[in-house]
């Protein structure tokens, strides 16, 4: 009774949209492979310590949302898998999956022998850099599938083969190659996310020079109780704790050198990253500068909290330059405060940098034939058969990506039906 | 069903060195399984087939696998539940993982959750498959833009679908609107409405049957078999509502209360009378047809401008909204309203009685742009007019930045950062509008031919005569007093407005906050605490005329989905596959009322006496029910009040009075992983909390404390999600249930002369992990301090 049961929708992406966009459909009836190129589902939303503006857990929904999946037969998915070739058309595409090692097999019970016995790290990505992990890992505590994985740009191999002696189970094999196989889908649905904008290219905010600049997506690493310094916000050139913090909106955004957009929830995340500081501690103080506070529709509520906090002031005006003060290594931020018609040069313990959300198909263009607008996103018009959801297509919000996801799933599943 | 039931004990990830199996099998068989079987690596093929080879020539049907938490190997131990039960013993993450290897204590927690397991699956029988043939046609109530596209959606998909709409056209705002905001890139231009495509699509398709000039007035049933009336507004006849007095007010003069006018029907009657409840309204030619499932975008209307004199709104004739400017627009052209002239300067003043606490606390999201919007019409009309756009914040966010941008290079257009200072009015209708320019620091004069206000957003959902920042919480209503054998009590009587539904809670959709009836998740933007029906469009939320589509569309998949479901005997989300159901045995029940009262979900309804009435189909299957009922009376297939008590007596409290013993009620969704998490991060707990699951803790039956503490055990925890304001239940409010629950403990807690302290909630959100050895050690001291529990041994 369900629609379209013998019917096979591709989905590229398992970040929130991705996720979404498989659920949605499969609980319609329809058979669902979803594709994610990380070891782990969740996708940037994984990353996340706490969502605005209820501040709670993404791992609260995608609990749930794994356990739809669990349960339910007709989702496949692979992990560590990119779409390699797409060809044919609405109906009856043949899509190229190409499937990463993971070294790790079914057998693994995720007991963590193997951690102890691998000599080698390499630079967390999970937490920007900011810690390592051994070469093999598991991706993080509430990872789903719950299976370590080898890094093999710094696993040596088989000369070293502590892990395969450490595991009793026989789960590791270093021959494991990279499987490349087809999928015959009727439809496909793209929601291949976002990348947070190259911090290093705004010269002047000092990201990468200054020590103490951090972007966004690295405070809620840092704020994470199973980030890098679990949980507690200090800064990265000593790890004193933060009393003195200034959020520089509209990094790269609303910028015709850098994002020619609004990456719609910065301000939010800054609001909400406010919050994570003056919780851990009574007496920091937050300056938020920016160009316009956007907190749209009953967001408005969540800036009126946070705005009522006497130790957050939010000045506008675009940040000119940061630089460090090499005897104390604060971030020396000078700023324009367009209200007030004056300059401000103000040392701060640490800097973050609400950087943008950068379509992932700006700079990795998808296979098959695929329609993007100016910026690199996804035109939400696409050929038949085609999908595009999330931010893939333009900078949303998680509610608006989910809305929006749902919505792209009854157009996918209309096509299977040759709806009118 | 007779259980053959199997165990099987995993000594894998350390089960094994941590454990004295051998004694974990001893115990086991006390419970004389047909099969008893000790594995060394239980996930693996060889103990997988090992198990299916049992069911096969063994009769298995009732398996314990003593192993791994239930989150993990899913895919490995997956027996068909419509045949087998299977229970899933944790062993690794909450016992040797958060516990010292080879320790008597250590020995014992894994021996009770060994006794747990085995009873809970003795006491679990297979779901028995409830199917129907269900209707399958989608109501959608509301003919504007997102009410059309999910009917469209929907037939698109191959259902049907009806509208009803109140206005004698379909097509809503949108057919007012000159033009819309940009859809495509680059954003650049407004574009004209498609509206009316999507009419004539309606209008043509064969599966759409169309209600103008006609509301809904009433909806009984459930999904797949929601009875729906309809009527004209010629044949309707409304109940008036006559709101109940405020202090002070003046009685109203007696006889007022003539025919068509009603007030809440006022019980005189005792406290365990039914709701008191407004009349539905009434019809003289209904229609009434079966549908399957209800999208609801019944849509907004603007925020009232009257009340915004001090904006000189009704004051000035040259002060319009945004709306009546559109209109406007649409109908020949801008002009004065004072005198029909040409307008060289506009002043648009955005946030007009919005993000205003006096007004509409929110921001409605779009007037930014509609404001950007109007200012070219202003241009377009005249390319020596000026348009001045009075803000506090520009919102224009992703995309649409493109847009705000085009309009910033248009040199006759004026973006103020300011505040109005006041207005004038000149003889000839010029208005004066002095605005604190805040970027420049002076205060500027503008003569405004025009002042447009950009009013906000106000869902239908809120009555004609009530304010959307003064509602009452959760229902919209009224709160009447009544006068029951103890006294005046204080009840929120809800008001109809466009379901009119004949649910026991009450006739409309519960709302968030403003009158919105929308989703409290971030994750489930179409998460409905009514099954089967789904808020779209800006009725829910406000959003510009592209998300309302959008947003339609995604209603209309969740409605089709719930059908599908449904017909399948599939709960939906969040329990989405579950197909038990709850059973009532109403030959034990005294009418209490709990039940139909603390359902989150208003699924049950009630007859005269108080007796619930079931509708199957819009449970949700999280056992609130269950938990409110002291008559035990209602469980389900694999979970049940007795179920739990039976576990409750087969642990071992130790006559130890030096070991507090704990019993811990988690919620499965959020505590229950966070414990895994606990594990994987080999944190160590005090070995004295035993951990039962529940679908959510609104499961929490007060029995069960109550037959822990006369067993002598010394402490019950509760985990389970944050509530309040922010509340991270995904049934709602199960877990403030239980803690109102709790509330009542201290009755059975002083029936057998125990401390009120032995029994405590905590909320823990699912990524608190590290919350947990503070939360259970501090707990742990508290009922040291208090002692053993003089049951203790009895």
């Amino acid at each position: 009774m369900a629609i379209a049961p013998d019917k096979t929708v591709l989905v590229v992406g398992g970040g929130i949209s991705g996720l979404t966009a498989t659920v949605e459909t499969a609980e319609a009836g329809t058979k669902v492979v979803l594709v994610e190129k990380n070891p782990y589902l969740g996708g940037r939303v994984a990353q996340l310590y706490r969502y605005f503006p209820k501040l709670c857990p993404p791992y609260c929904g995608l609990e749930i949302n794994f356990r739809r999946i669990k349960q339910n037969p007709a989702i496949t998915f692979y992990t560590l898998a990119e779409v390699d070739n797409i060809s044919g058309s609405a109906g009856n595409f043949s899509v190229t999956i190409k499937q990463k090692p993971r070294y790790v097999n079914e057998k693994c019970t995720a007991c963590g022998e193997c951690v102890e016995a691998c000599p080698v790290e390499r630079p967390n990505e999970f937490n920007f850099g900011m810690d390592n992990t051994k070469a093999i890992y598991l991706p993080h505590e509430l990872a789903f599938p719950m299976r370590y994985v080898i890094d093999d740009s710094y696993c040596k191999g088989k000369e070293c083969a502590k892990c395969v002696e450490a595991c009793k189970y026989g789960a590791i094999d270093l021959d494991m190659k990279e499987k490349t196989f087809e999928v015959n889908v009727e439809a496909i649905i793209f929601a291949t996310g976002w990348n947070p904008y190259d911090a290093t290219k705004m010269d002047n905010l000092g990201f990468g020079k200054v020590r103490n600049v951090i972007t966004n997506m690295m405070m809620e690493r840092l704020a994470a109780p199973n980030g890098p310094t679990k949980g507690k916000i200090v800064r990265p050139s000593d790890g004193k704790e933060v009393q003195k913090i200034a959020f520089v909106q509209c990094a790269g955004s609303r910028d015709e050198n850098h994002l020619n957009y609004c990456s719609a929830i910065c301000c939010m995340a800054s609001l909400k990253q406010a919050t994570y500081i003056r919780e851990q501690n009574p007496d920091a103080e937050v300056t938020i500068f920016y160009i316009d506070l956007r907190a749209p529709g009953k967001y408005e509520d969540f800036y009126r909290k946070v705005e009522a906090d006497e130790k957050i002031k939010m000045i506008k005006g675009k940040v000119a330059k940061i630089e460090e003060d090499p005897s104390t290594g604060d971030p020396v931020v000078t700023v324009e405060d367009v209200a007030n018609l004056k300059k401000i040069v103000e040392s701060f313990d640490m800097v973050v940098l609400a950087t943008g959300m950068e379509p992932q198909t700006r700079r990795n263009k998808l296979p098959g034939n695929v329609e993007y607008e100016e910026n690199g996103f996804l035109k939400v018009d696409q050929p038949d058969g085609v999908f595009a959801t999330g931010v893939a297509t333009r900078p949303l919000d998680v509610n608006t990506s989910n809305q929006d996801a749902t919505a792209k799933a009854i157009k996918c599943i209309q096509t299977l039906v040759g709806g009118k | 069903m007779e259980k053959k039931v199997g165990v099987y004990i995993c000594t894998d990830c350390g089960i094994g060195e941590a454990l004295n199996v051998e004694q974990l099998q001893n115990v086991a068989n006390e419970y004389k399984p047909a099969v008893c079987k000790v594995h060394s690596f239980l996930c693996s093929q060889e103990g997988v087939q090992e198990i299916k080879n049992d069911i096969q020539n063994e009769g298995i049907n009732t398996l314990v696998i003593a192993a791994c938490s239930m989150r993990v190997n899913h895919d490995v131990f997956n027996f068909d539940p419509m045949k087998y039960v299977t229970e899933r013993v944790n062993l690794r993450e909450h016992v040797v993982w958060t516990q010292p290897p080879n320790d008597e204590k250590t020995q014992l927690l894994a021996e009770d959750y060994l006794r747990m397991g085995i009873i809970r699956a003795q006491k679990a029988e297979p779901p028995e498959p409830k199917t129907a043939e269900l209707e399958k046609t989608i109501l959608v109530v509301g003919g504007g833009i997102a009410g059309l596209s999910a009917a469209l959606e929907v037939v698109k998909a191959g259902y049907k679908a009806v509208i009803v709409e109140k206005a004698p056209e379909l097509g809503g705002w949108m057919r007012k609107m000159y033009k819309t905001l940009p859809s495509k890139p680059p954003y650049a231009e407004p574009e004209k409405s498609n509206i009316e495509e999507k009419i004539k699509a309606v209008m043509e398709h064969p599966d759409i049957k169309v209600y103008t000039n006609s509301i809904v007035v009433s909806i009984e049933g459930e999904p797949g078999m929601f009875d729906v009336t309809v009527c004209s507004n010629e044949a309707v006849k409304m109940p008036e509502i006559k709101k109940p007095k405020a202090e002070g007010e003046e009685a109203e003069a007696e006889g007022e209360g003539e025919e068509g006018k009603a007030e809440a029907k006022q019980e005189e009657a005792s406290e365990e009378a039914g709701p008191t409840r407004y009349p539905l309204p009434e019809c003289s030619a209904p229609e009434t047809f079966r549908v399957g499932a209800i999208v609801f975008a019944i849509g907004w209307k603007p925020y009232d401008a009257s009340k915004l004199e001090d904006l000189g709104y009704g004051k000035f004739k040259n002060v319009v909204t945004n709306v009546e400017l559109e209109e406007m627009a649409s109908n020949g052209g801008i002009k004065r309203p004072s005198d029909g002239k040409a307008v060289k300067n506009a002043v648009f003043i955005q946030c007009a009685g919005q993000r205003d606490e006096n007004h509409l606390p929110y921001c409605s999201s779009v007037c930014c742009l509609t404001s950007l919007k109007q200012a070219k019409y202003i241009r377009e009309a005249n390319r020596d007019a000026g348009a001045f756009i009075i803000y506090k914040d520009m919102r224009t966010p992703g995309l649409y930045e493109n847009f705000y941008k085009t309009m910033q290079d248009d040199e006759g257009v004026f973006l103020l950062k300011g505040e109005l200072l006041g207005m004038e009015e000149a003889e000839d209708g010029t208005i004066k509008v002095k605005v604190e320019n805040k970027l420049l620091n002076r205060t500027d004069v503008i003569n405004a031919d025009l002042v447009v206000l950009a009013t906000g957003m106000v869902t239908n959902m809120v009555p004609e005569d009530r304010e959307p920042n003064k509602l009452t919480p959760e229902f919209i209503g009224d709160i009447v007093t009544k006068q029951t054998d103890s006294g005046p009590v204080e009840e929120l009587v809800p008001v109809p407005i466009a379901l009119h539904l004949k649910y026991r809670q009450g006739p409309e959709m519960p709302h968030l906050k403003y009158g919105f009836p929308d989703s409290h998740f971030i994750c489930f933007p179409y998460e409905t605490r009514r099954t089967g029906i789904y808020a779209a469009g800006a009725t829910r939320h406000p959003m510009d005329a592209a998300q309302a589509e959008m947003d339609g569309a995604g209603a209309a998949l969740k409605a089709i989905q719930c059908i599908e479901l449904t017909s399948e005997g599939k709960a939906v989300h969040p329990r989405a596959g579950d197909m038990t159901f709850p059973e009532f045995y109403l030959a034990n029940c005294t009418q209490c009322r709990r039940c139909t009262v603390e359902c989150p979900f208003g699924v049950l309804d009630e007859d005269e006496k108080g007796t619930p009435q079931e509708h199957p189909y819009r449970c949700r299957r999280c056992g609130t029910c269950m938990g409110a009922c002291p008559q035990r009376i209602i469980s389900f297939k694999d979970y049940s009040v007795d179920m739990i008590s039976s576990m409750l007596k087969e642990i071992q409290v130790p006559d130890d009075q030096d070991f507090p013993y704990i019993i811990g009620f988690i919620c499965e969704n959020d505590a229950y992983p966070a414990l895994d998490m606990a594990g994987i991060n080999k944190i160590q707990f005090p070995p004295n909390f035993r951990f039962i699951r529940l679908r959510c803790l609104g499961g929490m039956n007060l029995v069960w404390i109550a037959d822990a503490l006369s067993k002598g055990v010394d402490g019950v925890i509760l985990i389970g999600c944050k509530f309040g304001d922010d509340y991270q239940c995904h049934f709602i409010k199960g877990s403030q249930m239980a803690n109102e629950r709790l509330g009542k403990v201290q009755e059975t807690l002083d029936r057998l002369m125990l401390e009120a302290d032995r029994v405590e909630l905590q909320q823990l959100a699912i990524n608190e992990y590290y919350r947990l050895p503070e939360i259970l050690n501090q707990f742990l001291e508290k009922v040291k301090e208090i002692g053993p529990n003089p049951y203790k041994g009895f």
